[in-house]
């Protein structure tokens, strides 16, 4: 069995700038989106109503789906930091990231069958 | 003269079936104003087998790095009038015990020696020292007190569930210092060698190192700044 230190998988710095850059597209679309339903809405029927035209709108639709790309790929690097962390068993690891891939891609499908 | 309390870990692997936890009450004089003299009394007139390491008793060697009330530190520079009663004194959490309050470094030391701790320069040498100008010694200030204590790892939960893989506040803070160092030639060496997901990229900015630390230096930051360099390398 190999003893030596294993290490230099190349790979931490890309996803560690993939979620900085990817938790800002977010931050940017979560206030922009905060701000229409605190500016445009007086009641639950008039939300819904504006909440639909809203959705109507291209931009708005490119912007959310730019935003469920973005929260794909945050929760992923995320969720593998979590098994990386607490999960010490190499074979268990590695269905655990294929099961997080597979609900991840399952969840970005809906999400373009939802806005589009 | 005044009396105080202490809890101290106790386990000798030798006789001991599990660790447990010893009560003293010890008389200190007033000048005894360290948690290390009062170590030291209790090994020297309470119950000498006691164990635990120390030196040179001033904040410089950092052998002394010991849990105290669930607070990472150095008994020589904790003030015994600041600490809550029982005093409950427990090795450094996260690495082998050997006995007592001794724990094994052999792991800390290997992710230390792992970083290359010594200026990497293949070019000729000079008649006389590589020099450095004040301004490019400044970086250095903030990093290269670091006294291997090991408080600052031992405190970090990153640590704790990967001290095989993830390199620790310390050994980070010292892969940063000698990035930092203008007569350094492996910077893209040593970059490269910290771009791993375990490694550096452990670090959850949790900073436990920086709030502990005896020293008052931040690892957070110098992690920080490693991050930056990969930052601008790669853009």
């Amino acid at each position: 069995m190999v003893k030596g230190k294993l290490t230099g998988a190349g790979y931490g710095f890309n996803s560690w700038l993939q979620q900085r850059i990817t938790a800002v597209i977010m931050l940017v679309f979560a206030i922009a989106f905060i701000a229409f339903i605190l500016f445009s809405a007086y009641s639950v029927n008039s939300l819904m109503l504006s909440w639909q035209s809203l959705f109507n709108y291209l931009p708005v639709k490119i912007g959310a789906q730019i935003f469920f790309l973005a929260l794909i790929i945050h929760a992923w690097v995320g969720i593998r930091d979590i098994w990386m962390d607490y999960v010490t068993c190499n074979a268990l690891k590695l269905k655990l990231h294929i099961l997080t891939i597979l609900w991840l891609l399952g969840s970005l499908i809906y999400s373009i069958k939802v806005i589009w | 003269m005044r009396k105080m309390k202490f809890s101290i870990y106790r386990y000798n692997p030798e006789t001991d079936s599990k660790p447990y936890y010893k009560d003293y009450e010890v008389e200190l004089e007033d000048q005894d104003t360290k948690l290390l003299i009062a170590l030291m009394k209790i090994k020297d007139f309470y119950d000498d087998s006691l164990s635990f390491r120390r030196s040179c008793r001033e904040g410089v060697c950092g052998s002394d790095a010991i849990n105290v009330n669930g607070r990472n530190g150095l008994a020589c520079l904790m003030n015994l009038e600041e600490l809550k009663q029982p005093v409950i004194l427990r090795p450094i959490p996260g690495l082998p015990i050997i006995r007592d309050l001794i724990v094994d470094m052999t792991q800390f030391f290997n992710q230390y020696n792992s970083i290359k701790p010594y200026v990497i320069d293949d070019r000729p040498m000079p008649e006389r020292e590589r020099l450095q100008s004040p301004e490019d010694r400044q970086e250095l200030n903030g990093v290269i007190e670091c006294i291997l204590c090991a408080c600052c790892s031992t405190a970090c939960p990153s640590f704790w569930w990967n001290p095989d893989k993830f390199l620790g506040p310390a050994a980070l803070l010292h892969a940063y210092r000698f990035i930092a160092d203008t007569r350094d030639q492996a910077t893209s060496l040593r970059l490269d060698e910290l771009n791993d997901p375990y490694r550096l990229f452990r670090c959850h900015t949790i900073m436990n190192c920086a709030d502990v630390c005896p020293k008052h230096l931040n690892p957070t930051r110098a992690i920080g700044k490693i991050k930056e360099l990969m930052v601008s390398r790669a853009v």
